[in-house]
């Protein structure tokens, strides 16, 4: 039995504990977000957070989560309230196919929650992790920003009520 | 690991410069002294420094003319010879313009600066001329006649020719000038008395050509004069003395560089598949065989920066290579037996249990399937592995951290890092188990230790 702690909730799982997180979440948690792309720990389709630090979950053994937070996609927003991240992504109609967005959406949020203001140079080196293969670059570059400003002024909001 | 041509899956394009681990807090690891015995050698030499009167040289009078003039193929020629010397490494900080300095270095003796050696007359050497150039290349004196630090390897450029001292005068003074001043050095008493260095020059610096060895072919001595001379490979693949030479009776036996360990490049070479000159050309040319670790760590930029040298000085550096590994010995190629008949390890205690899951669930899907070239995930099996057959797990843990990403937009082999996924535990327990499975030394010590140290050296990693 492992135990994990996901998106706030314990949750116990009947697997082998070499099984990468990715198998569980998508199998076992049905929490489909996070996504199977190349299962090598190269494309970042199934990036999650751990302590806030995004992880290739395809390439990690649920034998090192057992105790750390660990947040994924659905974790962020819903589709009823996306979170900010999301909400920017939307705005700027960052998908094509789609694939890569919830990585790219999880590493955004690792990267804002570090760093709410990153020069353009910084989103980039931050991003170049995660892979797209239909070549929205520009606009995922532009939703990260995007998030930032928006979670500023939601932050300065919050800070005069 | 595996290649990535990105032909049509993209990164998010950052301009990412070459950026070595360097850092402030983290305690050089190349000597393993008591503190006492170095204050007492440090002592000595400040003593022997006072006594024998360590004066600089005279200062350069002669200043270089208002404008220059070269030949395209000087500097061509030049640039060719600054990549194989792997100049721009020291020569440019993170993120910064080329060859203009500023860049930190770690030493046991505090950090250096790399100096500005584009032609901006204020701050670079714009006003140097093509002999005192020559002379900070083969004396270690700069144009002001102060003596400059061996962090600058002058103790190999000594043996440069004229030619290619000319042809990369050429070179570095038809770059861009920058004016860029640099930090001050934060050396530690007493080595930053400048002048000292002339103690250090006259115990420990050899001036001179090269002299070919007229027992060996033309490529050997190539190979040898590019190995020993701006190739400086000694500076990190031989081991240093307490006062930061080169020990000339363990040349290329194993050295350090930037917290990773420099294998040996002789007989006692830890890769288990015996290197030969193809090998060793197709490591150097940045190729990826399934017998040898891929250039990782410092010697990522090293190759990198081969890849703009000529095919023939790139073969004549493995010749030479390769011919001081010596004949494998019978140990050694039955270590080669072994590494084709891979062990498990199985029971043990808890750590290398722990340490089993976490290779199977981390690094067996790429490492341990034998999938083979070029399908992607066709690995290093690592039976095959130099870095978990080396006196110290530091590359091992580096690697394991940070992983092996090549240059944006360039191919190269790539391994995710592993930074945020593993605690220091974790990681621990995973180095031992793969030195227990795949490597064939006795365990390695203070493993938590090394991974504490290389985790606040590295840079940012991709898991």
């Amino acid at each position: 039995m492992v135990r994990l702690n996901v998106n706030g909730r314990e949750h116990q799982v009947d697997v082998d504990p070499a099984t990468p997180l990715l198998y569980v979440l998508r199998d076992h948690l049905q929490l489909n977000g996070a996504k199977y792309g190349c299962g090598l720990g190269q494309c970042g389709a199934c990036t999650v957070l751990v302590e806030g630090r995004p992880i290739f979950s395809c390439v990690v053994p649920v034998s090192v989560l057992e105790g750390p937070r660990i947040r994924t996609l659905e974790g962020l927003g819903t589709i009823a309230n996306p979170g900010p991240v999301q909400r920017a992504f939307i705005e700027e109609q960052a998908a094509q196919c789609g694939f890569c967005i919830p990585g790219m959406i999880v590493r955004a949020h690792a990267l804002l929650e570090r760093n709410p203001e990153p020069s353009p140079a910084q989103i980039r080196e931050y991003m170049r992790h995660n892979l797209c293969r239909c070549g929205t670059h520009m606009r995922i570059v532009r939703a990260v920003a995007r998030a930032a400003a928006a979670m500023k002024t939601r932050a300065a909001k919050d800070a005069s009520r | 690991m595996d290649i990535i041509f990105s032909h049509n899956a993209k990164r998010i394009g950052a301009d990412v410069r070459e950026e070595l681990p360097v850092a402030a807090d983290a305690k050089p690891a190349r000597f393993h002294m008591s503190t006492r015995h170095f204050r007492r050698r440090a002592l000595a030499l400040v003593a022997a420094g006072w006594l024998g009167g360590c004066i600089s040289q005279p200062a350069g009078t002669d200043e270089a003319p208002k404008t220059l003039s070269f030949e395209p193929a000087a500097v061509e020629r030049g640039a060719q010879l600054a990549a194989i010397g792997n100049c721009i490494v020291c020569h440019t900080a993170p993120g910064g313009q080329p060859y203009a300095g500023g860049r930190a270095l770690k030493t046991p003796f505090g950090i250096i600066h790399g100096t500005n050696i584009t032609p901006d007359p204020e701050t670079g050497i714009g006003r140097w001329s093509e002999g005192a150039f020559a002379r900070a290349m083969r004396q270690g004196v700069d144009r002001d006649g102060r003596h400059l630090y061996p962090a600058f390897p002058y103790d190999h450029y000594t043996k440069l020719t004229d030619e290619d001292v000319r042809a990369l005068y050429a070179f570095v003074m038809t770059r861009e000038p920058v004016s860029a001043g640099r930090p001050a050095n934060q050396l530690s008493f007493p080595f930053n008395i400048r002048s000292l260095i002339g103690l250090w020059k006259r115990l420990y610096f050899e001036p001179g050509a090269f002299v070919p060895d007229s027992g060996q072919n033309a490529e050997w001595n190539r190979g040898a004069y590019l190995v020993q001379g701006l190739g400086h490979c000694g500076a990190c693949h031989t081991p240093r003395n307490v006062l930061g030479a080169e020990k000339n009776d363990l040349y290329l036996a194993g050295g350090e560089a930037e917290g990773w360990h420099a294998p040996a490049l002789t007989g006692a070479s830890p890769a288990p598949e015996p290197w030969t000159t193809d090998y060793l050309f197709r490591y150097l040319r940045g190729g990826l065989t399934d017998r040898h670790d891929a250039p990782a760590g410092p010697m990522a930029s090293v190759v990198h920066n081969l890849a703009a040298v000529p095919e023939q000085d790139v073969r004549a550096i493995a010749v030479y290579v390769a011919a001081q590994m010596d004949p494998p010995t019978p140990e050694r190629r039955s270590l080669r037996a072994e590494a084709g008949a891979p062990t498990r390890t199985e029971g043990g205690d808890s750590t290398l249990q722990a340490g089993a899951t976490i290779y199977a669930g981390a690094c067996g899907a790429c490492h341990d399937n034998g999938r083979i070239a070029p399908y992607s995930g066709d690995a290093l099996q690592l039976t095959y592995s130099t870095s978990v057959n080396l006196p110290t797990p530091s590359n091992f843990i580096h690697i394991v951290l940070d992983g092996v990403m090549p240059r944006d937009g360039e191919p190269g082999p790539w391994m995710p890092g592993f930074r945020g996924a593993l605690t220091d535990g974790q990681l621990a327990a995973l180095t031992l188990y793969a030195r227990s499975r795949f490597g064939s030394g006795p365990p390695w010590r203070d493993v938590e230790g090394e991974v504490r140290k290389a985790r606040t050296s590295g840079a940012t990693g991709g898991g």
